[in-house]
């Protein structure tokens, strides 16, 4: 990291002035999904193809006959949002050799939830993937299907309670751990990986900036807080993302070419799960011993990652 | 409450739905969904601009002497920027 980029961590003022998604969206007071999606377009500029899948984003961007977009923006599927990208990928390199369009770089983007990205997109996400198109897919990691009322899907975390997975007097939850969704795609040795918090909104921006100058797949899974499904109070959004990645629950880091890297927002002891539980009304019902075990866990997954730093560092 | 418009029948649709006003959302005003509203203290401000990137809407926007203010008919009155910016120079009044 040179003086430039750690003096930048200072400045918010130096981003894109420009926004490329107008106010008068209806997502709730409070929402972290819009904010990162906000966040991602000043980063990524007006040379952008989005296609977005079903879900909250689609939704309270798009109603008819309005849009808040100001780029190219397609609504499909839930389960296509990677296939149609790859094809609009695709299409763009047709027409710019028959010299229908300018030859300038455009970036294709492939947007979705946590359930259009890890359940239902999962099998287009990884054919996109495979195939090498030069596009970037964002996965915005709400731990729910928050727009249809918060059911449960493999992003949720242990212990959680959904209106799917509630909690009562026999279940604790919901009670299978989260898929690691950044892995299965270092898993497809695509050129970039990244895990992204928009609570580090300059982080988050460099993330998708690089993302953005690569020439082929990369994927950046983006924590965005949501306190409509995790009843939790609206300002406390941005603090809620900074706890996760404090406490390790969301580690923030980045596999460029199959090697690891730790952001430098990771500090160097996390801190103990309870002070992000505390504060969620999806936690609530979680006694001692559950948050131990929780914790156990998220203790053996960051160290697994640790050790992944450390000795993939010989490949460089 | 800002009245919604759609097209006046069939055969206004266009093909496929498309929408050919970019970022035709902002005709809606939001801001009445609020129930608090963030009021600036100049004072205590040290125009950082972190309640401009942390705003959801972006509807933060910076003065010509270096001050911020929100666009209170896009702010839903979330409360991130008095919660986040730590000179505490935005406080959060009730509407009403």
């Amino acid at each position: 990291m040179n003086i430039v980029e750690n003096f930048d961590l200072f400045a918010p003022r130096l981003i894109n002035k420009k926004e490329l998604l107008s106010g008068g969206h209806r997502a709730c007071s409070g929402c972290g999904e819009v904010l990162a999606v906000r966040l991602m377009c000043k980063a990524l500029g007006e040379n952008t193809v989005i296609a977005s899948a079903t879900g909250c984003m689609e939704i309270v961007t798009s109603m008819y006959p309005t849009t808040a977009w100001e780029v190219p923006w397609i609504h499909v599927a839930f389960e296509n949002a990677a296939a149609v990208a790859s094809g609009v990928e695709a299409g763009l390199k047709a027409l710019r050799r028959k010299g229908k369009i300018a030859d300038c770089d455009i970036k294709v983007v492939g947007m979705a939830g946590d359930g259009g990205t890890m359940d239902i997109g999962m099998q287009a996400l990884s054919g996109a993937m495979e195939r090498g198109h030069d596009m970037l897919f964002v996965c915005f990691d709400n731990e729910a299907y928050m727009n249809t009322g918060i059911q449960r899907s493999s992003g949720t975390p242990m212990g959680a309670s959904t209106t799917t997975a509630p909690a009562g007097k026999v279940s604790m939850g919901q009670k299978t751990w989260k898929k690691n969704m950044a892995e299965i795609m270092v898993a497809h040795n695509v050129p970039y990986v990244a895990t992204a918090c928009p609570s580090y909104p300059l982080d988050f921006i460099r993330k998708v900036e690089k993302a953005k100058k690569v020439k082929g797949p990369s994927y950046i899974h983006c924590f965005s807080v949501c306190p409509t499904g995790w009843r939790c109070p609206s300002d406390q959004t941005i603090s809620l993302g900074r706890l996760a990645v404090e406490t390790g629950i969301f580690p923030l880091y980045e596999v460029e070419n199959g090697k690891y890297k730790l952001s430098a927002e990771m500090p160097k002891k996390l801190r103990p799960i309870k002070e992000y539980y505390k504060s969620q009304g999806r936690y609530r019902h979680l006694g001692e011993d559950e948050i131990k075990m929780i914790q156990d866990r998220v203790n053996k997954e960051y160290k697994k990652l640790l050790n992944k730093v450390q000795c993939l560092e010989a490949w460089s | 409450m800002t009245k919604k418009s759609g097209p006046a029948g069939w055969q206004e649709i266009t093909t496929g739905c498309v929408v050919l006003r970019s970022g035709s959302a902002s005709e809606y005003h939001t801001g009445t969904w609020r129930s608090q509203r963030p009021v600036w203290n100049d004072q205590k401000c040290i125009k950082c601009g972190i309640c401009y990137i942390f705003c959801p809407e972006g509807c933060v926007s910076q003065t010509e002497d270096g001050y911020f203010k929100a666009n209170l008919d896009y702010c839903k009155g979330c409360g991130i920027c008095a919660h986040e910016c730590w000179p505490r120079a935005i406080a959060m009044v009730e509407e009403g």
